[in-house]
């Protein structure tokens, strides 16, 4: 068997380190240092999960039964623009499905997962009690609403020149 | 103490304020049927997650029915506990729970003994109307313990004792909704996980999710194969729990029934772990008494205290947390393999068997055996010294295979020479029953003199950590005791920091010691029962002419005959071992 282990950066440990301390290394913080960590490495390999696990002394089973738990956290990297598709009441009701195929049909890789370049990836949320713009995506930290199928490729096009 | 007053199925009843429904109809002697509560009350153990359903009651003014293992009593609460309503919910989620459940019970390794099975059977279940998906999980299987996944019912009991009781943490709860499963970290399997195989896992799983790796088969090839000869041990925890599977009362000790059984069985030669119990103690005294001398003579570089090492759940559990302490446990080998290595060479060259003919097997309480038959130090040229080891639930099951009345068994004795043993070796069994047959020679070979009282009661007892001094003669030896292995974690803990005071310390992996082991019959929750097989154990070891290891003569002769003394190269060469870090097993990714 062979073992392939993730080589983290030292000062993005350090960092992780400093957020455990910052909640006092405290098992019931478990669920906000993941939201850090995941903030720092943009998402949570097994090898960042075995270092918050002994950061905060809890077995690294539990750790990983929260990060497979909860949908916001992601064991795969995520793109560079990350897109979320809100597939909550409203927006679902409002076509959201639609859009998520559409994005998946042009960037050709399922919920969950990042294009080969590292661009894009596309994940679901749920709700994020903007319902009056329903359906809505975000990429990254920009906010798009009464999003329509034909309007898919325009949003992609503004990432177009970026890298 | 406040006290509550409510009415349970018309009937009143008074409980304490905080009591949970489930106890309050106990108090009336209605047993509300469970599938995920456990109370092992002896060991502090309560598991009430409230997540099978299957106790659901109906109570009065609440639109929803109530959990009632989870649910606390209110002044003047009403409870229905068989009301039609109540019995159809809970007929409903019980058919839920088996739509995603195998139909394999004609062929499963829990039948018969499977609390889901039972429940079916209890509720009436003749159908089940939800045709759906079924989970699809790779089987797991380690040296010790299968995983099947596909037989749980998340009522994570295994999580609890895993966690909470061992503190060893390999399994939670994972994923959620249909893909919720039980499993290590990463789905990784047991042999690349921190697992210990102490089985208590195993030994409280409601299905046959987690079963012991069976070797029963292999058993019997090696019995039907005429080249072969084969040997067995048998661990002094096994007498105290065998009967209960044929249906005798927890606590009645079966040794001779259980050595007929085994000559029926065709083993050419009946012996006893022991035996090697007495053998553990020459060797691991002498190197107590050795360690203890250098300390009071003033030597500062000696290592205090000495920990016992009989207990493979326990030795796997400090290679994989204290790969920084492991020159303070005891070097000796746990009795199996001492008596596997002592059976393949000076037995074998008694009895002119080629070691390649030669088949020991033991029968154990306990799955991580199987394990340490396995490990790599203890076989010479490939050729392990204990071949395999089936536990009391193994043997129980071929005994009845093989069609003989256990229960009118004549009482027969073990054979000569690995079947001489003493009280000392069969208190092996229970928690501080080591160290106090390591105290009854150790005193004596150190003072000179002759126990007055061979019995250290100090030693026993069933609370978690227990500390007790014995006077050797004007010296105070301090002695901590631990079963289990989050208590093992606090003593460790403390010697870690340089705080622990003790000289020795004794640590079993399962509650009670061997006699609560992973692979003896299995409790359903009642702890009671470790108790009569521990009061058994301590009978046994007071009916018996000789009482301390050093007077085993079997055992005089072997080192007259064979060994020299203890600690002596030969002995060290076979009967000693050395150990590992586990940390760097652990593979992550497969």
């Amino acid at each position: 068997m062979t073992s392939i282990k993730l080589k983290l950066k030292e000062s993005e440990v350090q960092k992780l380190k400093e957020v455990a301390q910052s909640f006092n290394n405290e098992a019931g913080e478990l669920i906000n240092v993941l939201h850090k960590a995941q903030e720092i490495f943009g998402y949570l390999p097994a090898e960042v999960q075995e270092v918050v696990a002994e950061e905060l002394n809890i077995p690294v089973a539990k750790v990983y039964g929260v990060v497979t738990f909860y949908s916001f956290f992601t064991m795969l990297p995520r793109g560079r623009y990350p897109i979320s598709i809100c597939t909550g009441t409203a927006c679902y009701v409002r076509g959201a499905e639609k859009i998520l195929d559409e994005f998946k049909r042009i960037l050709k890789v399922p919920v969950g997962e990042t294009t080969p370049d590292g661009k894009f990836s596309i994940t679901c949320l749920r709700c994020v009690g903007a319902c009056g713009l329903a359906p809505l995506v975000t990429i990254g930290d920009k906010t798009y609403g009464r999003v329509t199928t034909d309007g898919v490729k325009d949003i992609l096009k503004e990432y177009e020149n970026e890298d | 103490m406040e006290l509550i007053k409510l009415t349970i199925d018309n009937r009143t009843v008074e409980v304490e304020k905080g009591t949970t429904v489930y106890h309050a109809a106990k108090k009336l002697d209605i047993t509300i049927p469970t599938l995920c509560y456990m109370n092992l009350k002896d060991l502090n153990i309560e598991h009430k997650p409230g997540g099978c359903r299957i106790c659901v009651v109906e109570v009065e003014g609440r639109r929803n029915l109530a959990p009632a293992c989870a649910t606390e009593c209110m002044e003047g609460m009403v409870v229905k506990t068989h009301s039609v309503r109540v019995l159809n919910a809970r007929r409903t989620v019980l058919e839920l729970i088996i739509s995603d459940h195998p139909f394999d019970c004609l062929v499963c390794a829990k039948s018969g003994k499977c609390d889901l099975q039972d429940m079916a059977v209890k509720l009436g279940v003749r159908d089940i109307p939800f045709k759906g998906e079924k989970s699809t999980y790779k089987p797991d299987f380690s040296p010790s313990i299968i995983r099947d996944m596909d037989k749980c019912i998340m009522c994570r009991r295994c999580e609890t004792m895993c966690n909470d009781f061992q503190t060893v943490g390999v399994l939670s709860g994972i994923h959620r909704g249909f893909e919720a499963v039980v499993a290590p970290a990463f789905e990784r399997d047991l042999d690349h996980s921190e697992c210990t195989y102490c089985g208590q896992c195993v030994a409280v799983c409601p299905t046959a999710a987690l079963t012991e790796v069976d070797h029963t088969n292999q058993l019997i090839n090696d019995l039907s194969n005429p080249d072969k000869t084969v040997v067995v041990q048998t661990a002094p925890a096994v007498r105290a729990a065998l009967g209960e599977e044929f249906g005798m009362e927890p606590g009645t000790l079966v040794t001779g029934k259980m050595v007929a059984a085994l000559r029926q069985l065709g083993f050419h030669f009946v012996f006893d772990t022991d035996f090697a119990a007495d053998l553990t103690i020459m060797e691991e005294g002498t190197e107590l008494l050795e360690r203890l001398t250098k300390h009071l003579n003033g030597d500062k570089d000696v290592k205090l205290p000495i920990l016992t090492s009989c207990c493979p759940g326990w030795v796997n559990f400090f290679e994989y947390y204290y790969p920084d302490m492991m020159d303070i446990p005891s070097t000796a080998r746990s009795p199996q393999q001492m008596f596997g290595a002592i059976a393949k060479t000076y037995f074998a060259e008694k009895q002119k068997i080629n070691r390649k003919d030669m088949v020991v097997v033991s029968i154990m309480p306990c799955v991580a055996k199987k394990y340490e038959c396995t490990r790599e130090e203890f076989a010479t040229d490939g050729s392990p010294d204990v071949d395999y080891s089936i536990s009391t639930r193994e043997l129980a099951n071929l005994i009845k295979q093989a069609n003989i009345d256990f229960n009118t068994l004549p009482d027969e004795d073990f054979d000569k020479p690995l079947g001489e043993s003493t009280g000392a070796a069969v208190i092996f069994a229970n928690t501080g029953g080591v160290i106090e047959a390591a105290a009854r020679t150790a005193y004596e070979i150190h003072t000179g003199k002759t126990l007055d009282k061979v019995d250290f009661e100090a030693l026993r007892g069933f609370e978690a950590i227990r500390s007790a001094t014995v006077d050797f003669n004007g010296v105070d030896i301090k002695i901590g005791i631990a079963h289990g292995l989050g208590n093992a974690r606090k003593l460790l803990d403390d010697v870690k920091a340089g705080k622990s005071e003790f000289h020795a310390i004794e640590i079993m992996a399962c509650p009670g010691g061997c006699i609560g082991g992973g692979g003896q019959p299995l409790h359903h929750g009642d702890s009671s029962i470790l108790k009569a097989r521990a009061k058994a154990i301590y009978e046994e070891d007071k009916g018996k002419k000789l009482r301390k290891s050093h007077e085993n003569p079997d055992i005089i002769k072997l080192y007259e005959e064979f060994l020299g003394k203890p600690g002596s190269d030969l002995a060290h060469k076979l009967l000693h071992t050395h150990y590992f870090s586990r940390k760097d097993k652990q593979v992550l990714l497969d």
